[in-house]
């Protein structure tokens, strides 16, 4: 315990020394960062990005539906209009937000797409490890074509699958207005992408380690399932999240194959607020900030998983 | 323990030639076998036939004297190290050892007992709670061979495991493993391309070139009697001196030395002669009876307790290990003797060593 507070004593310590040093030099040093053209172009790009944002978390919490934040009066000056390009709402409310998920049948769509998407990311998941495995350690015929056709199915925009991707699931399997459906559809959109991207990993894994797990007597299927699996879990939660936002975020499909307002995932219910008979847009930019909401915890809880060089020192090249 | 016998065993990738062409080899029992050879002489892929990673195209494997050749790896009994570790990363050294067992379904105490017996042998003990990941080569080494021990198994094979360590630690995991095999007294088969390694740890050596097997015997048969040119070039540092001389009817001559013509029937007109360095001595405290070889000094390479020195005289050229050290000026002719007994014969066009009748030894003058 002692220990612990020392070793904090003495961070702080040098912390508190570094800072001093710092500020010795400090004015030309800040001076000449922030007169340097890098950081002009860093702050115009932030802002770029962060322009739009700034409009939906205002529209949000302005507590009203009109895209208009600001009403100006009739005689405004040059500065009111200029003031204007900056959204910022006249009161910060929560009603918004209340009237989404109290009135709205939201928590439902979000429900809805919580879990097509991470039905989405297990069946994607599992189907891709797999392939991905036999891709990479197997030799069989139509090996390379396989891999190819995969590559190939990628290079055609989405839509065009849409007709009859719709005949096929709706008409012909009849899941029409199911989870079912789209989870089908989704995990297997998104297959060739992850099983791209899981193969390239496993190539990098060394032969040997599974050479050697055979001959201490472990099945492929144990090899598969506690070697290379967990040596493969960077990839995984990548190739993971890359199939929950397919699934999340996938709007048409999702539109098409979902009649009733009880099963729209959270993009289409979220189109409703503004449509040809609606422009609810602070129900829109609330709504859009709740969705966000998971795909940003999955990106945290995930990031862990996320170390590079795993298998760093497993082998001596 | 086992015999493991390799009868015509040959292996074929797709249409091309042989790797191995037709290898008859037999592994006694506890024996340690180490196969040695130039990179691409098919060491490895012997070795991997018989841990079942490779295929075997035509022939039989026997270990323990039953036919082994269908058999999977993990119902062949067989440990293996690689060269380059090959540990689980995700594991702790404990986990790494436990593996195999864990698989076989061996139970729980008894796992911890044989892991922790092994790790005390291998000096693992404090580290049983750490990833390979914060291990040093030696180290990581040594988990694999404590891997490869806690399952006591029929065979051990070794596919280059000092490769990857540096000088002083393949000395020091050199005598770990001699040390492992004298306890253990398991069939080990070893590969490697270091003759040094083959010397030292092989209780009999099987020289392969391009797939093909030249000699097998102790160290000191191979050092001491080699077949022909290729094992005669790979046993010893720096390797035996090959001297082309022609025999003209009375004497074998070449730029850097004559030599009576020894008394053999069937002599070729062409010859090499194989002379090993450490065997060539100062003409001065040499008997007045030895052969004479002169050379200019091209080289000299100091050791501190002994020299190697290049001569040369035409196109031939002759490097000796000498005794303590001289200095000598480059471009000097040099004088030096040796015993005729020494002297090994090889058939120019065969390279085939040509015994005196009977005799396994040098040929006599």
């Amino acid at each position: 315990m002692s220990s612990s507070i020392r070793r904090s004593l003495l961070a702080g310590e040098r912390l508190w020394q570094r800072a001093r040093f710092a500020c010795k030099q400090a004015p030309t040093r800040i001076a000449r960062d922030i007169f340097s053209w890098r950081f002009a172009l860093l702050v115009l790009s932030s802002l770029i990005v962060v322009y739009p944002l700034l409009w939906v978390v205002s529209l949000a919490f302005s507590g009203q539906q009109s895209l208009t934040l600001v009403r100006l009066p009739e005689d405004a000056g040059i500065a009111q209009q200029l003031m204007v390009l900056i959204p910022l709402p006249e009161h910060w409310s929560l009603a918004n937000f209340r009237a989404v998920l109290t009135e709205q049948p939201f928590l439902r769509w979000l429900g809805n797409s919580l879990i097509v998407a991470f039905a989405t990311t297990i069946v994607g998941l599992s189907l891709s490890c797999t392939a991905a495995y036999a891709f990479s350690r197997f030799r069989f015929p139509g090996r390379a074509r396989g891999m190819l056709l995969f590559l190939i199915s990628q290079m055609f925009p989405a839509v065009l699958m849409l007709i009859p991707l719709y005949v096929i699931v709706v008409q012909w399997l009849g899941l029409g207005n199911s989870w079912l459906g789209l989870i089908l559809v989704y995990s297997i959109t998104a297959l060739p992408f992850c099983v791209w991207m899981l193969k390239g990993y496993f190539d990098t894994l060394p032969f040997e380690i599974e050479e050697s797990a055979l001959l201490e007597g472990a099945s492929r299927w144990t090899i598969f399932t506690r070697i290379i699996l967990p040596l493969a879990r960077p990839a995984i939660a990548v190739t993971g999240l890359f199939a929950f936002m397919t699934a999340w975020n996938e709007f048409i499909l999702a539109s098409i194959f979902m009649d009733e307002e009880s099963r729209y995932t959270v993009p289409v219910g979220l189109r409703f607020f503004v449509s040809d008979y609606a422009s609810e847009w602070g129900f829109f930019a609330a709504g859009s900030i709740l969705v966000s909401l998971p795909v940003m915890l999955l990106f945290l809880w995930l990031q862990r998983f996320l170390v590079s060089g795993l298998s760093a020192g497993a082998v001596k090249g | 323990m086992a015999v493991i016998e390799l009868r015509g065993v040959s292996k074929c990738y797709g249409n091309g030639p042989a790797t191995v062409p037709q290898l008859d080899l037999e592994i006694r029992d506890g024996e340690f076998m180490v196969l040695v050879g130039p990179s691409g002489c098919g060491k490895s892929t012997i070795l991997r036939m018989i841990a079942g990673l490779e295929s075997i195209s035509a022939g039989d494997l026997l270990i323990g004297g039953h036919r082994a050749n269908d058999l999977p790896p993990r119902d062949r009994d067989i440990a293996m190290v690689f060269q380059n570790y090959a540990l689980y990363p995700h594991m702790s050294v404990f986990e790494n050892m436990a593996f195999g067992l864990r698989v076989r379904d061996f139970p729980k105490l008894g796992i911890e007992r044989r892991v922790r017996d092994a790790a005390a042998t291998l000096g693992l003990s404090e580290l049983l709670e750490r990833k390979p990941g914060q291990l040093s080569g030696g180290q990581c080494q040594r988990v694999a061979l404590g891997r490869a021990m806690v399952r006591d198994p029929q065979v051990f094979l070794f596919d280059e495991p000092l490769s990857n360590l540096d000088a002083e630690l393949r000395v020091q995991m050199r005598g770990v493993i001699h040390r492992l095999h004298r306890q253990l007294g398991t069939t080990s088969v070893y590969v490697t391309h270091d003759q040094v390694e083959a010397m030292t740890l092989g209780s009999r050596i099987a020289i392969l070139d391009r797939g093909v097997l030249q000699q097998v015997g102790t160290p000191l048969e191979l050092y001491n009697d080699p077949d022909n040119t290729f094992v005669a070039g790979f046993m010893g540092s720096p390797p035996m001196n090959l001297v082309r001389v022609e025999d003209d009817g009375v004497q074998l001559v070449c730029d850097l030395l004559t030599l009576p013509r020894p008394k053999l029937r069937g002599l070729q007109q062409h010859l090499l002669l194989g002379l090993r360095p450490e065997k060539l001595v100062y003409a001065a405290s040499a008997p007045a009876h030895w052969p004479r070889l002169r050379g200019e000094i091209e080289l000299v390479e100091s050791l501190g307790a002994e020299m190697l020195v290049h001569l040369r005289a035409g196109a031939d050229q002759v490097i000796a290990r000498l005794p303590g050290l001289r200095v000598f000026t480059l471009g000097d002719v040099l004088e030096l003797a040796f015993d005729p007994a020494a002297v090994y014969l090889f058939d120019a066009a065969s390279q085939q060593r040509i015994h005196r009748d009977g005799a396994r030894a040098g040929v006599g003058a």
